[in-house]
């Protein structure tokens, strides 16, 4: 598997760690229902999911790549600092 | 025939061997002769030697069935000592001078085999035998029936010991990956050679041709072996051509990534110095020409398994390229037009040929010629009904078409079932092959993007169409890749006839065999069928088809046909079992490469590592770190004696440790203090510049993530420290929060753990040394630095250093950190001037102990369940503020109050020591689960109080200080009774380290 770091250009997986779905943080004050949801339930999509991956053997960026489940492969890469 | 050297089977002239030179090895215990360009089966069929293993289940002799890497009999170990190999294939296996073969799965030898009467037993074990006979009772399956099957199942010896050879992992970039070196192939890689593409051309075989190799076909006017040859040479002159013979293509993985094996040494006696015996190959490819070839099939008739049963193409290759005679008088069984060839291969190397038996009622004319012209009868519409012989075939009875029976006299049978492609690289990320009908093959589903498929691979049995389809797929591949090129001038080249009727089974009384390698049988699938596992996965269950190293390359489509036969359902319905890699057997030493033994991860060391080692210190493996646990003395003759003293000298005088471990990160930036506030419980907008503070990190479900110290060294400038196992976590974490949470904040993060020696200086005497290290001018008092101060400072004769009042012993202690290159030079400078105040070095150990002492968590309570509450930190926790886990942390389950919480521990009988793991229970109450109120997290003797004490959690917390509890360990069989205390239990006000 190849991840296309928009710094670095396509590497193999092994420079890259995976941190996992991609989830917008609980406002403040958030309910606890929101937080429980937040760290506990997650999504098990068949097809495109948004995930973090750092490039934590090259250039350290964390990314957000769009991977299909089903496939395997990775329509888009961002800089999840770039929204 | 004439005896000639290298074997009394050697034709006299033909072949691609080098009849001058002669290597001699060995098989069991009878000594042999071979050629350079000989494989271990095509040199032992020189010799006449027909018996070459036993099988798997049923012990029946095995001769070599095929001429590459599908075969399913020839396993043999390799090679002596720590160098043997089990379960290689004889067919693939280069002979080189002394090399030592053995042939496996017999006892006491392959000719006389105790095991055979596993045949008589055959009726007993059927398919799904080990499923049904060893399920009950549950208590003998360790003991009895695991320990029986596995001395069954052997089918090789591992080596004793470690292997000795070196293997290595490597990546590879090409624009055009071309998978066999067949016409396919080499057409292939020439057409993007040409056209300036980065190509790599990899082929399982030492010699590049693929079946060119083994035919007598004629391309461009010269030999096959000739024009392939040609056509190497020119790739090989090219600058961005990589050839890579020997080497197999044995998995595809996402973003066209493959993993090859390349066997670099394999061949010689022993590799050359600095030479890999193995590498593996991870090579990423824009583009793939996947030009595999195909495998034969055999029939699956009684008898089939004998000796001199061999597939029609492993013939020819044996007659053609090795120059070998594998028999003397053969029948040709087929229903396709290959056995034209096949009858005049034969003739032409002077093998009598007995009849060739068409199981088609009217074989084409070429095949009618062929027969004719090696003398041979045609026998049409008529097959084979058993093979007669034990470890040597003797003759086979044919069924003719009009119902008649012959018995022909032989020694080989030249069997042709039909070719399959090589399709196993096309599935590897999950397509699904199709059936065509027309080709009585299952080809590629969707190949892996960027993969075209061409040649025998996809179906195509002409060697003309081979060479056209590889041109065209190479130039296309290569255009792709961006590169333009011409098609190369095709050679000319034969179109066989390539016309097929289905052959799958001869049905007829005795044993029949679909898989040589399991011993499956027709019955077993019949059975397998009845039974309710008749779909081609259970099936491969159920009877092993297609398992172990040769995963039914030559048996898995016959099977398959015979269970559609039995099923009433079509073949194209019955979708072949799932591929996956590695497409023949990869050795773990390819795999690990080098990465075993010390090198399996890297090992860091301390900056003091070469004077702790003079000062005699024995380390311990913490993290990645190599750290010193303890400087024994002489006399010293254990550690504890070690420890005992260096917490003494620590504690009476002063002590120097390396804590360069400890993580250090630097945050940098306008927004740094408000950025910390958001992930950590300091409140570090509010921290006075040159101060240090106990730092807290929480993750999002509100336990503790890490604990370390932050140092404010600028209005926008921090340094956290992080524990040594943690620290790589924690750097990423922070950097995850930067980026994907709060982009918008100004805040850069560094790890600076390596750049950095640092020092604990502690005891009460340290501020004496540390007087003698930083450089004049510094005051060191306690009221111009006191505890938690810190200073950018100049050390050791104008060294920039940072000085920290920080302490994790409890003492009055300071740590200087330098830049990592100066910091061999510290550590000795501090021992020299610290000589007068007595320092003593001391390690891991003795931190240790300090710590519980002074009940400071680390490691076994910072374990990843545990709250900031539960280590008696709930008042760091700010009201106000959104950091990171403040939501979850007050989760009614983690603010109860009988929630375990950190207490100390001590032995009611001081003498008795404690252990770690220990659970608490209160007097009485029996060792259970619903009785457990917590456990001892960490235990030790300590030197400062002369007796145990421990750190542990403890449902109530200190509510219980006073109490007695029970230790229970039953694991050790201990049980104690221990008095519950706060967990501090050296100077709890903390004077020391104020002082």
């Amino acid at each position: 598997m190849r991840i296309d770091c928009p710094h670095c250009g396509p590497r193999d997986r092994r420079e890259f760690s995976y941190r996992g779905a991609v989830l917008p943080l609980p406002e403040p004050g958030a309910a606890d229902e929101a937080w429980f949801a937040h760290v506990y339930l997650r999504d098990n999509p068949a097809g495109p999911i948004e995930e973090y991956w750092q490039h934590e053997g090259g250039c350290r960026a964390w990314l957000v790549a769009t991977r299909d489940t089903i496939s395997h492969r990775i329509h888009a890469v961002r800089a999840a600092a770039a929204r | 025939m004439s005896a000639l050297r290298g074997g009394p089977h050697r034709l006299a002239a033909g072949g691609l061997i080098e009849r001058e030179s002669r290597i001699s090895f060995r098989f069991d215990r009878g000594h042999f002769a071979g050629h350079p360009g000989d494989t271990l089966a095509s040199a032992l069929l020189a010799n006449g030697v027909r018996l070459v293993g036993r099988s798997f289940k049923y012990h029946r002799p095995r001769g070599v069935l095929s001429a590459g890497a599908e075969e399913p009999n020839a396993l043999v170990e390799l090679r002596a000592g720590d160098r043997r190999e089990p379960n290689t294939r004889a067919t693939v296996v280069e002979i080189f001078e002394g090399l030592e073969a053995r042939s496996q799965n017999r006892f006491p030898s392959l000719r006389f085999d105790l095991g055979a009467i596993n045949g008589l037993l055959g009726p007993f074990i059927p398919a799904g035998f080990y499923y049904k006979t060893f399920m009950w009772p549950a208590a003998f399956w360790e003991r009895l029936y695991e320990p029986l099957i596995r001395r069954a199942a052997g089918l090789g010896r591992a080596a004793p010991d470690a292997d000795p050879d070196a293997y290595e992992r490597c990546f590879l970039f090409c624009d055009v990956l071309v998978i066999g070196a067949g016409p396919a192939g080499l057409m292939a890689a020439l057409a993007a050679g040409r056209a300036g593409a980065r190509v790599v051309l990899a082929d399982e075989d030492f010699r590049l041709g693929g079946r060119l190799l083994a035919e007598r076909a004629e391309i461009g006017g010269r030999s096959g072996p000739a024009w392939a040859e040609e056509v190497a040479g020119e790739l090989a002159s090219l600058a961005n051509v990589r050839l890579l013979p020997r080497t197999t293509v044995f998995g595809v993985y996402d973003g066209g990534t493959y993993a090859a094996v390349e066997r670099v040494a394999d061949h010689l006696p022993v590799p050359p110095p600095f030479t890999p015996r193995q590498r593996l190959w991870r090579i990423v490819a824009k583009r793939t020409v996947l030009a595999a070839g195909a495998i034969e099939r055999g029939v699956v008739f009684p008898g089939n398994d004998r000796p001199g049963v061999m597939l029609a193409g492993a013939v020819r290759a044996y007659l053609n390229r090795f120059a070998v005679a594998p028999g003397a008088r053969a029948v040709v069984f087929s229903a396709n037009d290959d056995a034209a060839r096949t009858a005049a291969d034969l003739a032409a190397c002077g093998v009598a040929v007995a009849a060739v038996v068409d199981a088609r009622p009217e074989p084409p004319p070429a095949v009618a010629a062929a027969a004719a012209a090696a003398g041979a009868p045609l026998l049409a519409g008529a097959v084979l009904t058993r093979a007669h012989g034990g470890a040597r075939l003797t003759g086979a009875s044919v069924r003719r078409a009009d119902g008649g029976s012959d018995f022909l006299g032989c020694d080989l049978i030249a069997v042709s079932g039909g070719w399959s492609p090589t399709i196993h690289l096309t599935s590897h990320l999950g397509a699904r092959p199709h059936w065509d009908e027309a080709r009585l093959a299952f080809l590629a589903g969707e190949p892996p993007p960027g993969m075209a498929v061409v040649g025998a691979a996809a179906g195509r049995m002409e060697t003309d169409a081979c060479l056209a389809q590889g041109a065209a797929a190479g130039l296309a591949a290569a255009a792709a890749a961006g590169f333009a090129g011409v098609l190369p001038e095709l050679p000319d080249a034969p179109h066989e006839s390539a016309g097929r009727a289905p052959l799958w089974r001869v049905k007829a009384p005795g044993k029949a065999f679909v898989d040589f390698q399991n011993d499956v049988t027709e019955k077993d699938l019949a059975l397998a069928n009845r039974e309710g596992y008749g779909a081609a996965e259970h099936a491969k269950r159920y009877t092993t088809l297609g398992m172990a190293t040769d995963q039914g390359k030559t048996g898995n489509l016959n099977g398959r046909a015979i269970l559609a036969e039995l099923r009433g359902e079509p073949l194209a319905a019955l979708a072949p079992t799932t591929f996956r890699p590695p497409y023949t057997p990869v050795s773990f030493g390819a795999l690990a490469g080098r990465a075993r033994g010390p090198a399996y991860r890297p090992l860091r060391l301390t900056p003091s590592h070469a004077w702790a080692t003079e000062w005699k210190a024995v380390f311990v493996e913490s993290g990645p770190w190599l750290r010193a646990a303890y400087f024994p003395e002489a006399g010293e003759h254990d550690w504890q004696a070690s420890v005992t003293r260096e917490v003494h000298g620590v504690r009476r005088a002063v002590g120097l440790c390396d804590v360069s471990t400890l993580g250090k990160i630097d945050v940098q930036g306008a927004d740094a203090a408000s950025f910390l506030e958001r992930v950590c419980l300091n409140r570090c907008s509010r921290q006075p510049l040159g101060r240090v503070r106990y730092l807290l990190m929480l993750r999002e479900d509100g336990f503790v993530l890490d604990d370390g110290t932050a140092t404010r060294l600028g209005p926008e400038h921090f340094l956290l420290t992080a524990s040594t196992a943690h620290v790589a976590h924690v750097v990423s974490h922070l950097e995850w929060c930067r980026e994907a949470l709060w982009p918008e904040l100004d805040v850069a993060i560094t790890d600076v753990t390596e750049d950095w020696a640092q020092f604990a200086v502690a005891g009460p005497r340290a501020r004496e040394v540390m007087a003698r290290a930083v450089d004049p001018g510094f005051d060191l008092s306690n009221d111009a630095f006191p505890a938690q101060a810190a200073a950018e400072v100049r050390a050791f004769g104008g060294i920039p250093a940072r000085l920290f009042r920080i302490s994790f012993s409890g003492e009055l202690g300071y740590e200087i950190a330098v830049p990592a290159g100066f910091g061999d030079a510290a550590v000795r400078a501090l021992m020299i001037l610290g000589a007068a105040q007595g320092i003593v070095p001391y390690g891991l150990e003795a931190m240790g102990t300090m710590r519980i002492e002074k009940g400071f968590p680390a490691g076994p309570e910072i374990n990843g369940q545990t709250t900031a509450r539960d280590l008696g930190f709930a008042k760091m926790m700010p009201k106000e503020g959104a950091y990171l886990g403040r939501a979850m942390a007050a989760r009614p389950a983690l603010v109860d109050p009988e929630r375990p919480a950190l207490v100390g521990l001590r032995p009611r009988d001081r003498s008795r020591r404690l252990a770690a793991g220990a659970h608490f229970l209160v007097p009485g109450a029996g060792a259970s689960l619903a009785n457990d109120l917590g456990f001892v997290s960490s235990a030790t003797f300590s030197p400062t109080l002369g007796h145990a004490i421990g750190l542990g959690f403890l449902q109530g917390g200190l509510a219980h200080v006073g109490k007695t509890m029970r230790a229970a360990d039953p694991l050790r069989g201990s049980e104690i009774e221990v008095e519950i205390c706060p967990p501090c239990f050296v100077d709890p006000a903390g004077e020391r380290a104020h002082g």
